[in-house]
């Protein structure tokens, strides 16, 4: 809850100035179309299209392609530019059709009284559109502001957090905080579209001035806050980047908190980034510093098959590939591996006698398996059903956070889990032994960017404090006391740095 | 003052006006008068390029219209439209201060005129701050030849400014309108296919049918002598109803 005004501030931030750009976009665009006969078909066929890219997969697609040119692909422009691109069509549509709709008459009758084509715009046309083309930027409020929530997975902060935290760390009631402000936010300033608008009509002086001094007010308040921060942001700030699981919002809250508590400069994080996306953004600066898992980087950037299954030989590849081919500082293991791993429920599997993945051959064809969304795609299954011959009778992708659940329901026989799930424990879970070696071994790295080396080498002396601080269990403790236990992973954090610092 | 040599509009391949020829000498009330769609609305959009000519010329004050950009031409020239012509998100006082402001007055000298122009048609000041909706159709019609008077054109172009309203609110205005134009000395072109309106107001008439000019004249050389069948069986119908009336009375005197 404490969050709250942090998060609304920074959704306001999001949704407000999109909102504002795209209005200053589509309502010039929209006059064009409607006066310009031929560009209103391609203009409006782009901005449809564009609707129907599903609004996360528009954000996401921000990230590469504003990496692409060298832009910040992390945190609010890729947000931003999917929230405006998003906002145009509604108002753009209002446009062209507010103005299509004017009375000729009416327009003959300015041209009648002597006006310039740009007069009977600006006199005629766009106040008598205006009902039309404010209808359009009500929706587009509505929209945007739903959307921003989305902002979340390409490091943008927004009440998204909130609902992306929760799905993750199975916490119903920050789902829910997180929704309603969104949705009281998206309602309130619908609202005050609206109350401008009935001022607007009914040349209610008092009401308009209400309305618009109250929409100056937000404005100025988020002006005021963005400035700030783009200011800070010029200034020094460590972003610590988080994958989209538990043990990643924990581990990133503590690198922050270290790096904080050694050096004093402020240290933020962005949470629910993508597993490349983090690693892009680290490699282009967008973040600072993240943790990543030696077999990740082993299978996904390197493409290496998973034979040396000795974790000391993957981690010194791993690193010199890091340092020689992205200048990319691994500044050390944290103590603890998290692996992909196969597991069942143990009751199921020892009916079927299952103890090694190969043992999993003979019964695949009639068992169904689940994994997280990344799974399916990654080098790490292909090579396990290489490797194994194995061939499930389905495939099913879902959200990491429900896939515990469905294998102790019975929903799907057998889960890509991660070994330090703490829930494998608490949902009496069996880990199939890779008897073969398929799989690589996954010690979980702290990642820096060559710059924060640079700039900050304290930061790095911290972080290197916390090397061979965690092990497995220390790790699973914490991932179910989220999970499990509903505390937060800033609270855990804090709890294992307190520990730390006071045994140093 | 207003000349127009062989105007002629086509569009497409019809021909709406065929090389139409007339002049308005100052101060002169000229009524254009013909049944429905032949091409009166046409000939004067034509003298303010509303609608640009075919071909021929429209001189005012010996000026070719066709030498000043058109919305200049416009701000010079009052114009009243036949059917919807005040604009609806604008107040009475708005709607009238719109050519003052085009012409670039100070607010002080707008608010002045527009209070003497709203005087004149005999509106209300109550009126001032209304919107056209919320106006009758009479008061709508007075508003508009409000605006159209604002600027103190040299020229007005009329389109059946009353055909649209009742035969009283048709009959007040005319008389008002016959009062504005003695007292301003007001140059006319004054569209209309009611004959009895082109007797009552006009100085001359013209005739047109089927894009033609057919006659030009005075009432009285009209009624005297038609100048074919179609002006004869125009007059007819006034000349009919006057006589039908002069019985009545008869009839009520006995
Ligand atoms: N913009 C236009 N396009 C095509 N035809 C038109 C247009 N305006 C008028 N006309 C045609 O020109 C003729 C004269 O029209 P108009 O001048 O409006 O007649 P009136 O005002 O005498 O009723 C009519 O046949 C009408 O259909
Ligand atoms: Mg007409």
């Amino acid at each position: 809850m404490d969050l709250l005004p942090g998060y609304l501030t920074a959704h306001l931030q999001l949704a407000l100035v999109a909102l504002l750009v795209g209005i200053a976009v589509s309502v010039p665009l929209g006059v064009l179309a409607a006066r310009v006969r031929w560009l209103e078909q391609p203009v409006l066929g782009v901005a449809s299209v564009i609707q129907t890219i599903p609004s996360l997969a528009l954000l996401a697609a921000m990230v590469p392609l504003l990496a692409a040119a060298h832009l910040p692909s992390i945190g609010y422009l890729p947000a931003f530019i999917g929230l405006v691109l998003y906002s145009v069509l509604p108002i753009l549509r209002n446009t062209v059709t507010g103005l299509a709709t004017v009375d000729p008459a009416l327009i003959e009758a300015a041209r009648g009284v002597g006006m310039t084509p740009r007069q009977r715009l600006v006199r005629v046309e766009l106040p008598l559109a205006m009902p039309v083309i404010i209808a359009g930027i009500r929706t587009a409020t509505i929209w945007t502001v739903g959307i921003a929530t989305l902002s979340t997975p390409v490091g943008a902060t927004s009440l998204g957090n909130y609902i992306f935290t929760g799905l993750q760390t199975r916490n119903q009631s920050a789902i829910l905080v997180g929704c309603i402000a969104a949705a009281v936010l998206a309602l309130t300033l619908d609202g005050l579209v609206r109350l401008v608008a009935v001022g607007w009509e009914r040349r209610h002086r008092g009401l308009l001035g209400v309305a618009l001094g109250a929409t100056a007010l937000l404005y100025l308040y988020t002006g005021v806050t963005l400035g700030r921060e783009l200011l800070r942001t010029q200034h020094e700030r460590i972003l610590v980047g988080a994958k989209t699981f538990t043990e990643q919002y924990v581990l990133s809250e503590i690198l922050a908190g270290q790096m904080m508590h050694e050096t004093g400069t402020p240290a933020e994080v962005a949470q629910a980034l993508g597993s490349t996306v983090a690693f892009d953004a680290l490699r282009t600066g967008d973040i600072d510093v993240y943790v990543d898992y030696s077999g990740t980087i082993w299978a996904t950037l390197m493409h290496r098959e998973a034979s040396p299954t000795n974790r000391s030989d993957v981690l010194s590849e791993v690193e010199q590939f890091l340092r020689e081919r992205h200048g990319i500082v691994v500044v050390g293991a944290l103590g603890f591996e998290n692996a992909y791993a196969l597991a069942m429920r143990r009751e199921r599997a020892e009916r079927l006698r299952v103890r090694r993945i190969s043992d999993l051959v003979l019964h695949a064809p009639t068992l169904s398996i689940g994994g997280d969304y990344e799974f399916f795609g990654r080098a790490e299954w292909r090579a396990i059903r290489e490797r194994y011959g194995l061939g499930f009778a389905t495939e099913r992708s879902m959200d990491s956070s429900l896939m515990y659940q469905a294998v102790a329901q019975g929903n799907v026989d057998v889960i890509s889990a991660f070994s330090t799930d703490g829930r494998i424990a608490a949902l009496e879970l069996v880990v199939l032994e890779d008897d073969r070696g398929a799989i690589p071994p996954y010690d979980a790295v702290i990642l820096a960017s060559e710059r924060l080396r640079r700039r900050h080498p304290e930061a790095i002396d911290a972080l290197r404090r916390l090397v061979g601080t965690i092990d497995g269990d220390a790790m699973r403790r914490m991932n179910l006391a989220v999970d499990e236990g509903g505390q937060s992973p800033t609270a855990v954090a804090r709890a294992f740095l307190e520990a730390l610092w006071n045994r140093e | 003052m207003i000349e127009v040599r062989q105007l002629a509009k086509r569009f497409g391949n019809t021909p709406a006006v065929r090389e139409v020829s007339f002049g308005v000498s100052a101060g002169e009330l000229l009524v254009l008068v013909g049944g429905s769609g032949c091409g009166k609305t046409t000939t004067l959009k034509m003298i303010n390029r509303l609608t640009e000519p075919t071909s021929g010329t429209v001189l005012i004050e010996g000026q070719d219209v066709s030498a000043l950009p058109g919305h200049v031409l416009r701000r010079g020239i009052g114009y009243v439209f036949q059917r919807v012509g005040l604009f609806p998100h604008m107040t009475v006082e708005q709607n009238v201060a719109v050519p003052l402001s085009l012409l670039g007055w100070a607010a002080g000298r707008i608010r002045e005129r527009v209070g003497e122009v709203l005087e004149l048609v005999e509106i209300d000041p109550s009126l001032r701050h209304r919107r056209p909706a919320e106006l009758s159709g009479g008061q709508q019609q007075r508003v508009g030849v409000a605006r159209a008077l604002s600027s103190e054109p040299k020229v007005m172009l009329l389109d059946e400014p009353f055909g649209a309203l009742d035969p009283l609110t048709r009959d007040r205005l005319q008389q008002s309108f016959v009062g504005i134009r003695k007292r301003l000395g007001l140059t006319a072109i004054f569209v209309t296919h009611d004959m009895i309106e082109a007797l009552l107001l006009a100085d001359r008439i013209a005739v047109m049918n089927d894009g033609r000019l057919v006659q030009v004249g005075t009432p009285h050389e009209l009624l005297a002598s038609p100048a074919d069948e179609y002006v004869e069986r125009l007059v007819d119908t006034p000349r009919r109803q006057a006589r039908t009336f002069d019985e009545l009375m008869a009839g009520v005197a006995r």
